[in-house]
């Protein structure tokens, strides 16, 4: 909350003083321009086989199927109770100032995009169009007919040209080095020792796989609105199963899809990434805390587009560790033997709700 | 001596036996359905387009409503309307076909036949002192192709298309969800639509671009062009340039559709990403299709009621040419999200922030023509001024999303939404309004109430702020695009966005009102109802014009440098 509120407050005298305050991020930013600007995360595999193919028919109604990985036995891991305001979109009516603007960031990128929209392009942008109204107020009081009944036949002035031309070039060279370092943040590569966590998108449903965790799969159905209640989560967020990661280290998030387009989309991680069938995208992603973190599907996926959250839970790393064991799965390093057979029963569980149909 | 035309009354002319065979008209069926007449094709987009748009317009009521509240309210009801089960899939379908046919109706059926058929066909060949377009017989065929196209969209409601019936693709149609994911011949109608809506744009962008090369009145250089020319220049240019990639992108759609070929299809080495290459390629030069025409008519109206000429008539031509180019290598800042390269990503984002400079020179440069000016607030004059800071509005948040890493958030949510509504349907549709406004006694030879003008412009600039201002909200706190339903956390915003929707539906009564009230009583209009600014050639002619204009060609001499336009002699 503090944090948030130092924010609007910041944003908003940036506002008011937006010319001075767009220079000032320049020293700040100057020195992240030399990160690495990572090679391609596109990847661009073509995945012969596909994976599980999606289900011919789905159920009349929005209730899931209810054949996902369920913890098996053990009691290690029950569901993380979300944090209102965290991690999901906040209303009006909870907090008026909050519903207006982004959600808070739980990423380093998050972090450094949200700094460079509400310090540098939001008071830009509003300085820009108060410029705009306030020139348009001015000459309608100025020279209307009755105020200046003769018009000038001035037609050209090179010099001012000259300026409203090379000024915008400047605003955006100053807006530019920030945005330039963002992107060059985000594409950073992946360390060896990342978590990698596989998301492939289905119509329409979110299914996860753990490569180095013993092909663990979890497979993402939206929880209805009763279930959402009963759980305490929001409803058309609120998913069964979801995607369980650590929280603090790196994770290699990829994605692909196994039907049509989606997209991987969780705003307050500012991780927005589509699912392309026949190409494998990747990400690296830090999830700063614990926590329960909503998103939704955001490429037109056909009819239930709007019916496949996505929901990460990120968990301090020794939960995680338990929360893979519990699936059946190992970590990376442990002897993966034990882990072999533990497969099979989430494997079944990816082609369940075709069977639902 | 040339006549005036008794107005906008068909039935007027029927068998009428004229002397002057510069007002000579041929019967009803042959002046409406194998028109050759420029001002007579340029009338007939203009009601297509008001037909078009209020489809496209019911169509975002229904989405509106719908919005009002979460959940799913009335989907079921219009699927079974439209003839597909009442299935929940059939119903969330139906959305789909709502916002793909909103979508397509309002850029192909609407803008693009208002813009460039209605007032490029009306106006060009008046401004330049032409008696018609350089192809006349072609200029029919363009008209006719687009409505086929708009009947084409239309069919594809009611034939199934999925999980419902009609093209639930969105406007982009994006493949596998285009291909393998709609099931049906909807799609296939839907894709035929834009082929046909495309070849008629191909046609008149070619019978522009000759009009204006060939047939200026004697001493009308290119710089002494009114600068809506200049901006039906470019928007043809990028015509032919644009919509032959779009229609090779729809064409391939089709093949892999129905004849087994596998350009999108990863299982066949295709790539569902090199369509979206293709669509955009098209796709960003078309938003500039969309508004260019209007940076035009912005400019003669801003102009005439400043009683100045306009500000840096140079800057202004080029900037539109400078706009057109560079619109050519912007297109993937659409695609930030499907995987490109780094490098890539930057290039765009850097491209991209490029068009904001001459879009400024445009802005400031209106702004600068009005400076000084003694500025008479006649109703097209207020929709320029609201186009202006409007679209200024729009065009800052399009700086917003330029920048890859910020749009990683933003991309397919409703910022986006509110970004592209703010620059096209108060952009572009403030720009036709003005210039409806500015055109109607030229046209009609009646003028329109100034009063109900005025009031349609303040109810509507309400009514538009209301409806997408808080979209911007909505788009920050994550809310996708293209969702029928949300989290209750939005429900505030979507409501308050549903509002505004009645206020600017409400305000159309004001228009349609206006355009009645000014064909059965409006004060006959003078050759010039707006006095000495408006120096373009229209104004020289009788409101209406003759039904052959300038069958003597004006001539342009030195003595007029290129900001007025009239002849010497008049």
């Amino acid at each position: 909350m503090g944090q948030r509120d130092t924010r609007m407050k910041n944003a908003f005298l940036a506002v008011i003083a937006a010319g001075l305050a767009a220079f000032m991020p320049l020293s700040a930013a100057a020195q992240d321009v030399a990160a690495p600007a990572a090679t391609a995360a596109d990847a661009g595999a073509v995945e012969g086989a596909q994976t599980a193919p999606g289900p011919e028919a789905l159920p009349g109604n929005l209730t899931p199927a209810e054949a996902g990985a369920a913890p098996a036995g053990e009691g290690v891991y029950t569901p993380m109770a979300p944090t209102k305001g965290k991690g999901m979109p906040t209303s009006y009516q909870d907090d008026p100032v909050k519903s207006l603007t982004f959600q808070d960031q739980y990423s380093a990128d998050g972090e450094y995009a949200l700094w460079m929209h509400d310090v540098i392009l939001l008071p830009v942008i509003t300085a820009i169009s108060l410029l705009v109204l306030g020139l348009l107020l001015y000459v309608v009081v100025r020279f209307n007919r009755r105020a200046n009944p003769v018009a000038s036949k001035t037609t050209h002035n090179t010099m001012i040209e000259v300026v409203w031309t090379i000024l915008p070039v400047i605003i955006l060279v100053i807006i530019a080095v920030p945005s330039i370092t963002l992107l060059a943040r985000q594409y950073e590569t992946p360390p060896a020792n990342a978590v990698t966590i596989k998301a492939t998108g289905y119509q329409w449903y979110w299914g996860y796989t753990y490569p180095d965790h013993g092909e663990i799969e979890v497979v993402s159905n939206m929880l209805d609105e009763a279930a959402a209640a009963k759980s305490g989560e929001p409803h058309q967020l609120a998913v069964d199963n979801r995607m369980v990661v650590p929280a603090g280290v790196p994770l290699r998030i990829q994605t692909t899809a196994s039907d049509v387009i989606h997209a991987f989309a969780v705003p307050s991680l500012w991780f927005k990434m589509d699912a392309v069938p026949g190409r494998l995208n990747e990400k690296m992603l830090t999830i700063k805390q614990p926590g329960v973190y909503y998103g939704q599907c955001s490429e037109l996926c056909g009819a239930r587009h709007g019916y496949m959250p996505i929901a990460i839970e990120a968990l301090p790393p020794a939960e995680f560790a338990a929360w893979v064991k519990a699936q059946g799965g190992s970590m990376p390093g442990e002897a993966a033997s034990e882990a072999a057979p533990a497969v099979r029963p989430a494997a079944d569980a990816v082609a369940a709700p075709a069977d639902a149909g | 001596m040339a006549t005036t035309a008794e107005g906008f009354d068909i039935h007027q002319d029927h068998g009428h036996d004229a002397h002057d065979h510069a007002d000579h008209k041929p019967g009803f069926f042959a002046r409406w359905f194998m028109s050759t007449n420029h001002k007579d094709i340029g009338t007939m987009y203009l009601i297509f387009a008001i037909i078009a748009g209020i489809v496209g317009g019911a169509i975002s009521g229904i989405m509106r409503v719908e919005l009002q509240e979460p959940g799913i309210q009335y989907l079921q009801w219009w699927a079974e309307f439209m003839g597909g089960g009442s299935d929940l899939n059939t119903a969330l379908h139906m959305w789909n076909v709502f916002i793909t046919a909103h979508g397509l109706i309002m850029v192909f059926f609407m803008v693009m036949p208002a813009m460039i058929g209605g007032f490029g066909n009306w106006f060009v060949p008046l401004m330049i002192g032409a008696p018609d377009m350089a192809f006349p017989r072609m200029n029919n065929v363009s008209f006719w192709l687009t409505v086929a196209g708009f009947v084409s969209l239309l069919f594809s409601l009611f034939v199934p298309g999925g999980t419902g019936p009609g093209a639930g693709t969105g406007w982009t149609v994006y493949a596998p969800l285009s291909t393998s994911g709609s099931v049906g011949p909807a799609v296939d109608f839907a894709i035929f639509s834009l082929h046909l809506a495309g070849a008629g744009s191909i046609l008149g962008a070619t019978n522009f671009i000759t009009t204006i090369f060939n047939m200026r009145a004697p001493g009308m250089t290119l710089h002494k062009m009114p600068l809506f020319v200049w901006s039906v220049l470019v928007t043809a240019f990028l015509l032919l340039l644009a919509l032959p990639v779009l229609a090779a992108a729809i064409t391939m759609l089709l093949t892999d559709r129905n004849f087994g070929t596998t350009f999108f299809n990863p299982a066949g080495g295709g790539d569902p990403v090199l369509y979206q290459h293709l669509f955009w390629f098209f796709g960003h030069p078309e938003v500039y299709i969309m508004i260019l025409p209007g940076f035009g008519m912005i400019s003669q109206i801003v102009a005439t009621f400043s009683k100045k000429p306009v500000f840096g008539y140079l800057g202004m031509a080029y900037a539109m040419v400078a706009i057109g180019v560079v619109g050519f290598i912007v297109w993937a800042h659409h695609m930030y999200t499907v995987g490109l390269d780094v490098n890539t990503k930057m290039y765009f984002t850097a491209a991209t922030m490029v068009i904001a400079v001459p879009t400024g020179v445009k802005i400031f440069s209106w702004i600068a023509t009005m400076w000084g000016g003694s500025i008479s607030f006649k109703s097209p004059m207020v929709w320029s001024m609201g186009f202006i800071f409007l679209f200024t509005v729009g065009g800052v948040t399009g700086v917003v999303l330029a920048n890859g890493g910020i749009d990683d958030n933003l991309h397919d949510t409703y910022y986006v939404v509110a970004h592209f509504h703010y620059v096209l349907s108060m952009g572009a549709v403030f720009s036709m309004f003005a210039g409806f406004y500015y055109w109607f006694p030229k046209m009609s030879g009646r003028m329109h109430s100034e009063l109900l003008s005025h009031l349609h412009f303040w109810t509507f600039f309400v009514g538009v702020n209301v409806i997408f201002f808080p979209q911007h909200f909505l788009g920050m706190q994550g809310m996708p695009r293209r969702y029928p339903d949300y989290a209750e956390a939005f429900h505030f915003w979507h409501q308050i966005s549903s509002y505004g929707y009645y206020i600017m539906a409400g305000s159309m009564i004001f228009f349609f009102v206006n355009i009645l009230y000014a064909l059965m009583a409006g004060k006959k209009a003078e050759a010039n109802p707006w006095g000495e600014g408006a120096t373009t050639l229209e104004w020289t002619l009788p409101s209406p014009p003759p039904y052959h204009q300038f069958e003597t060609l004006p001539v342009i001499t030195d003595a007029h440098d290129y900001h007025d336009h009239r002849p010497a002699t008049a």
